[in-house]
């Protein structure tokens, strides 16, 4: 735990600035399964999982996504690392369209085997992502020998000695020679993050790797993620459906958090700012759904929606993907799509998408939907929106 | 050696579960593994009860050996006695037969576990789940389908749409609220729940929670709710017991366990929950790892991985203390456990 980065401040000087993926105005849509009858007489149902998302990935980039099941999260963080191919838009890799080089585009400076070695993931479930018949070892030598294979038998399983050793798998090589299911949940985890780190990625993409812990390990765990990510210089994406893991990874690595619903980020900017003081009604709910330790603030009140249920991502509301559960909605909000705004993708901005950030927007004089308690507070004119 | 049958009073509460001296074990070959030992707790009429361990501390054989229902060749000793009203005689659980339980379950006292999808019948509709459960308890099924439609509106879903729903047909949180109102459809006194919310989202997790908040009022329950997870349930909870390795370490008002545990565990663990807006440098992981059942200490069983344990402590079970109103702390050093595991939630109030 040695290295604890100072949140603020630090990351401007030391971060370079190059950076790694870019997408751009990417959406995936899925078509829906459905049955013979269904398929026969109507339409393909789309689902939108992801909806026109523009996001730069710097080096070094600490990058948290947030929201509920269903909001496209992980097919987010599948298109950012290469393996999720988007149906619009485009995903670059250091200035390398990454599906043309998939396509086997010949111009390509960079081969598609290079960049998915580049981007690599940690599943949810690690035990499942290890062969079951193979010794620690023998998965961990397959894709260095598949891509380093200039390395002698001994250089290579030096490297993993080492990085086992490095995550606290003491003995190394007793650890090595064990079976998955010779491993605690933790331990095979570790063995999934140091698969990762052999390849010497850019990008590591890990997807809820904290939230299954039990809590007593999520903290350690979390630091040694953080621990790793500065030293390897690699950016982590990490994948949360809990607000207050997604805090302690991103304001302790001074990252950016990106809360998502229904295919769109809503909010994003550092940590401090989009969890202590939300714009995004959504973002403000999230915050209610995260209990706090503090007694005082433990008071179950209802919940600030007015449907605890997500609609169904194949018919996304019209407008504002929000407003049939937004505590603030007015009627223009169901017919006007809220933006982002053009620097949300770049680090350090703070941006949400809602009519209410615009002082001047319509918004202000539309009627309020059902259920909707009319807000006399003045409007936030002359607020400056930073 | 069973330890304080007597802490928790009779007569200040009225209690409608009493677990006395509940153990639950395995005959493994070598050893027997014991995978909850000696616990004794009261669940009191009309209260919350939010029993807090993490995973493999056994938690849901808590629940489970509440009614009787730990699986074969798990062995259930102690006492579980049942008051279904105050001051009445008990029923005695773990002497039940098989048909009396199958009545008592339901109808007195109901569960709910994680993954409603797999206590669904996939074939069937939750309609036929509501009616199934009225007719083999020979409850009205008319007046119980009207109840039915109340319950399910109570947890904000939509009647008609959801009975006529096969559970797959609905998301995770609706088919877990439905699974609420079914298990509350034939009126129990008792709602056990074992993590009933884990699996979902944390938005969907506190919603229930606050519409278990007003259910417990208007059908007037007594609720235990089992969780890994400290902070969600302690705003809901009137009473929280934590649970390490097996045993119980601390059981107090939940204000006073959050703001004032003696327990080195229970302050450990606060402080390793991750939160939104403590300082990130008072939240610590806990050294060491839980022991497994098989091998599971002498004396108590959180000495290896505290800070303050004594000789006394590795070799003799902590009676119960007790450590401020209603609080009790298995724990020889407790007058010492703010000083060792210093928690700084009072820093975080502004
Ligand atoms: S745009 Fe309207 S509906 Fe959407 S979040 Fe803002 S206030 Fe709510
Ligand atoms: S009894 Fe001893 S080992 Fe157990 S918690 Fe107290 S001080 Fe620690």
């Amino acid at each position: 735990m040695s290295d604890q980065r100072n949140s603020t401040g630090s990351q401007t000087t030391d971060r370079d600035d190059e950076t790694v993926v870019s997408l751009e105005d990417v959406s995936v849509h899925f078509e829906k399964e459905q049955g013979l009858v269904d398929s026969l007489f109507n339409d393909a149902q789309r689902v939108k999982a992801v909806d026109g998302v523009s996001i730069d990935i710097p080096e070094n980039e600490v990058l948290a996504l947030v929201g509920e099941s269903g909001c496209g999260k992980t097919t987010l963080g599948k298109t950012i690392i290469g393996v999720q191919r988007p149906t619009d838009g485009t995903v670059t890799y250091r200035g390398q369209d990454v599906w043309d080089a998939k396509d086997g585009n010949r111009d390509a400076s960079v081969s598609y085997g290079d960049i998915r070695k580049a981007l690599q993931i940690i599943h949810q479930d690690p035990g499942a992502a290890l062969n079951p018949n193979r010794k620690v070892l023998t998965s961990l030598e397959a894709p260095l020998k598949r891509w380093n294979s200039e390395l002698s038998t001994e250089d290579r399983r030096a490297r993993i000695f080492a990085l086992l050793d490095r995550v606290g798998m003491q003995p190394p090589q007793e650890y090595a020679h064990r079976y998955p299911h010779q491993l605690s949940g933790g331990e095979q985890q570790r063995v999934a993050l140091v698969r990762a780190l052999l390849m010497n990625p850019d990008v590591i993409l890990a997807d809820e790797a904290v939230s299954a812990l039990d809590v007593s390990l999520r903290v350690e765990t979390m630091d040694l993620l953080l621990e790793l990510q500065s030293q390897f210089n690699t950016s982590f994406v990490f994948i949360s459906h809990t607000l207050s893991n997604a805090r302690y990874l991103t304001e302790k690595a001074g990252g950016r958090v990106a809360i998502m619903y229904l295919g769109e980020i809503v909010e994003i900017g550092p940590p401090e700012k989009v969890l202590r003081d939300p714009k995004h009604p959504y973002s403000k709910v999230l915050r209610w759904a995260t209990a706090d330790l503090d007694p005082s603030q433990q008071e179950l009140t209802d919940p600030p929606v007015r449907s605890i249920d997500i609609p169904d991502p194949v018919n996304p509301p019209s407008g504002c993907h929000f407003h049939t559960r937004c505590p603030e909605a007015r009627e223009v909000c169901t017919t006007e799509a809220p933006e982002l705004g053009d620097e949300a993708g770049q680090p350090g901005a703070h941006c949400a998408g809602c009519h209410r950030t615009d002082p001047d927007h319509e918004y202000w004089d539309s009627d309020p939907l059902d259920g909707v308690e009319p807000t006399d507070a003045p409007r936030p004119r002359g607020e400056s929106d930073d | 050696m069973p330890r304080d049958s007597q802490t928790e009073r009779r007569g200040a509460h009225d209690p409608i579960i009493e677990v006395r001296n509940a153990s639950v074990t395995y005959d493994l070959e070598y050893r027997d593994a014991m995978v909850l030992d000696d616990v004794s707790i009261d669940l009191r009429r009309g209260e919350i009860l939010g029993v807090v361990g993490e995973s493999g501390s056994g938690k849901s054989m808590l629940a489970n050996a509440m009614m009787d229902a730990v699986e074969e060749p798990g062995i259930t000793t102690g006492e579980i006695r049942y008051y279904p009203e105050r001051g009445s005689e008990p029923v005695n659980i773990l002497d039940l037969s098989d048909e009396e339980l199958r009545s008592l379950r339901w109808e007195e006292i109901s569960m709910v576990f994680q993954g409603a999808l797999s206590s669904f019948n996939p074939t069937m509709t939750v309609r036929g789940h509501f009616e199934e459960t009225l007719d083999a308890h020979d409850y009205d099924v008319e007046e119980g389908m009207e109840r039915a439609r109340e319950l399910l509106e109570d947890l904000y879903l939509d009647p008609d749409r959801v009975l006529d729903s096969y559970s797959h047909e609905l998301s995770g949180g609706m088919s877990q609220r439905a699974l609420i109102a079914l298990s509350l459809v034939l009126e129990p006194q008792v709602l056990l729940m074992d993590e009933p919310t884990a699996a979902l989202d944390l938005l969907m997790q506190r919603s229930i929670l606050s519409l278990l908040d007003d259910i417990k009022e208007k059908y007037n329950l007594s609720i235990l709710f089992i969780t890994h997870d400290l902070p969600l349930v302690s705003g809901l909870a009137d009473r929280l017991a934590i649970l390490y390795a097996f045993e119980l370490a601390e059981v107090g008002p939940s204000e006073q366990v959050v703001r004032n545990s003696q327990h080195p565990y229970t302050r450990a663990l606060l402080r390793a929950v991750p939160s939104l807006d403590a300082p990130l440098e008072t939240m610590r992981p806990i050294p060491g790892s839980a022991p497994n059942p098989a091998n599971t200490p002498n004396g108590c069983h959180y000495a290896p991985r505290c800070p303050l344990a004594t000789d006394e402590c590795h070799e003799e079970t902590p009676p119960w203390f007790d450590t401020a109103d209603d609080q009790r702390t298995a724990c020889f050093n407790h007058d010492d456990a703010g000083d060792a595991v210093p928690l700084e939630l009072e820093v975080v109030e502004s």
